[in-house]
């Protein structure tokens, strides 16, 4: 990508960020750490990756994106309120009674093309969806987004072991690297590490990235591209809550939303960063 | 019935997908590594290409059925009982029925019937948790006929359906050239007025026989078999219960949250009736022959008949 696109993305970022602000706020809960840690992850794949249009959701041709490590919804429903799935005003009202955008991913909404949430599904569904693609000799691509501290569940390993076995190359899984779950560390909590040898010894091809740089991220997801015959992990190192710097690598951001003062403060940084993307 | 053919509902899960396989091209077949029991080996050997082993990985067969099903395929994923309903019900559930997906859930092996392998692989629960699940259909057939005609039922039917099938010989007794399989609706296979035996699976079998041992000794009994789980024929279950007043129930499953379950959830809102329930009681199963396992837990005609006799006196 040249200097201006990278820039459209990294204002595009800022916005999702703004908007998963906006829907934690209101909703008064939610999950806003995991949810910046991969708003640029996102913003990348529904912005310059993927084959998708919000005029034609159901296309049978397009990419699918799966979000394993569902309670980062907000990440999800802003940047495809930002594509134009649905309005931002939707983001409001996260998490309503009556709300379109549900706690965690519905397949019922606009753009969402699996339910998740319950950790390590995720996976397997997006297995199921590169084995039909394959199976039709459809040429779309599956993604999904796994938390590092997902990969503890064994659900993950079984897919891997599956996606490996069959081969799925049009399969693309990113492991994000905050280095937090709800408990503490990942490493004391009940360490996965290391991350990309289990991998490696499951039969992936492994690739490595800064989940906040969007140079770094096209190359990654241009080795996925390159590689045929496996799947590819991408294990991004990122910053849970990054962008709003008393969430950055806290993990009592993990699930909690933030008081009004809190909001104005984030909201506050946030616009900043964008003022000066868009100087 | 003794001269009767018997063949066990697994063997025509496996014949039904690979008679159905040219019919329905987006039919596939998944299996964790239990092809040669659940009998979907038979489908393997015709379409090896829609065949999909995923090693014994029962929570992942699940989601990748789910993903398959999304993407437009109908996924039929095999394994015992125990583990479809049992260890993956989780998945089930939320990658499944939650987005009401149009995955079909094969599960064989399901009841005591199991036999030798003994407790840890007779499922007589797996009923009560698909039931609990908003918008999954629940299907139980009881012989060869009917299992092979709601697999096709099954495919024509949008949305996620938990078949049940046996690993026993059971007896074919309904006639393949007349046999017509409505998705949620019971069937009368004998008129009575002294009592309402209502049985789901291989049960229906052992309560005809029970029904013509008792009409030989005068009493009537109205014999309905329920092979749609849920969503059920509240319609038929209520007509038989004002008719006769008395009703039995008969599943090789717990007597928690099955069949007899159903039934009273029916009856209890629109005329409430005495229900009698066989089944599994709140216990666990052991190793034996099936057959005998079978009458050791009261699953079968003689007992039919005595209870049923004891009811109406």
């Amino acid at each position: 990508m040249d200097a201006k696109e990278k820039k459209a993305l990294e204002v595009t970022a800022c916005k999702v960020r703004l908007g998963i602000l906006e829907g934690v706020f209101n909703a008064k809960s939610g999950h806003p750490g995991g949810s910046l840690s991969i708003a640029d992850t996102l913003t990348y794949l529904y912005f310059n990756k993927m084959n998708v249009d919000p005029k034609n959701p159901d296309d049978p041709d397009r990419d699918r994106f799966v979000l394993s490590k569902g309670h980062t919804a907000p990440a999800l429903y802003s940047v495809l309120a930002q594509k134009g799935y649905f309005s931002t005003e939707e983001l409001k009202s996260l998490r309503h009674i009556g709300a379109l955008l549900q706690g965690h991913p519905c397949i019922h909404i606009p753009g969402v093309d699996m339910s998740s949430g319950s950790l390590g599904q995720g996976i397997s569904t997006a297995c199921g969806m590169a084995l039909a693609g394959k199976t039709s000799g459809k040429s779309y691509k599956v993604y999904t987004v796994l938390g590092d501290g997902e990969i503890e569940e064994g659900q993950v390993w079984e897919a891997s072991m599956f996606a490996a076995h069959y081969k799925l190359d049009n399969l693309v899984a990113v492991v994000d690297n905050n280095g937090l779950q709800i408990d503490g560390r990942i490493s004391d909590v009940m360490s996965p590490y290391p991350i990309t040898d289990k991998f490696a010894a499951f039969g992936w091809n492994v690739v490595e990235a800064d989940a906040h740089d969007f140079d770094s991220i096209e190359k990654a997801f241009a080795a996925a591209d390159a590689c045929k015959g496996k799947p590819t992990v991408i294990v991004q190192k990122s910053i849970k809550g990054k962008g709003v710097s008393f969430m950055e690598d806290n993990v009592s951001w993990h699930g909690a939303a933030p008081n009004a003062e809190q909001y104005e403060q984030a909201k506050g940084e946030l616009e900043a960063a964008l003022a000066a993307l868009e100087a | 019935m003794a001269d009767v053919k018997k063949i066990a509902t697994r063997e025509s899960y496996g014949n039904a997908l690979a008679e159905l396989g040219d019919k329905y091209e987006n039919l596939v077949v998944l299996d964790a590594d239990l092809a040669a029991a659940t009998k979907t080996g038979i489908f393997k050997k015709k379409f090896p290409d829609r065949f999909f082993d995923c090693g014994i990985a029962e929570a992942n067969m699940m989601g990748v059925a789910a993903g398959l099903a999304a993407c437009g395929k109908v996924p039929f994923a095999s394994t015992f009982a125990m583990f479809a309903a049992g260890r993956a019900f989780e998945i089930v559930r939320n990658s499944i029925g939650y987005p009401h997906l149009n995955v079909k859930i094969g599960a064989t092996h399901a009841g005591i019937s199991v036999g030798e392998d003994g407790a840890t692989h007779q499922c007589n629960e797996d009923i009560a948790l698909m039931r609990t699940i908003p918008g999954m259909t629940v299907i139980n057939p009881a012989d060869d006929v009917e299992a092979k005609a709601a697999v096709e039922a099954a495919i024509n039917y949008v949305g996620p359906v938990y078949m049940r099938f046996g690993r026993l010989a059971v007896p074919v007794f309904n006639d393949p050239a007349t046999y017509k399989f409505e998705l949620g609706k019971g069937v009368k296979l004998r008129d009575g007025k002294d009592i309402s035996i209502i049985a789901t699976g291989l049960m229906v079998a052992e309560a005809v026989t029970a029904a013509e041992k008792l009409a030989a000794e005068g009493i009537s009994a109205e014999v309905i078999n329920i092979h749609t789980i849920k969503p059920i024929d509240k319609e038929i279950i209520a007509a038989t219960a004002q008719k006769t007043g008395k009703v039995l129930t008969v599943e090789e499953h717990s007597i928690i949250g099955g069949l007899g379950s159903a039934v009273c959830d029916v009856l209890c809102e629109c005329c409430p009736t005495k229900v009698v329930k066989i089944g599994v009681n709140d216990e666990f199963g052991h190793s034996g022959p099936a057959a005998k396992l079978l009458e050791q837990f009261g699953l079968c005609a003689d007992n039919i008949y005595v209870t049923a006799k004891e009811i109406v006196k």
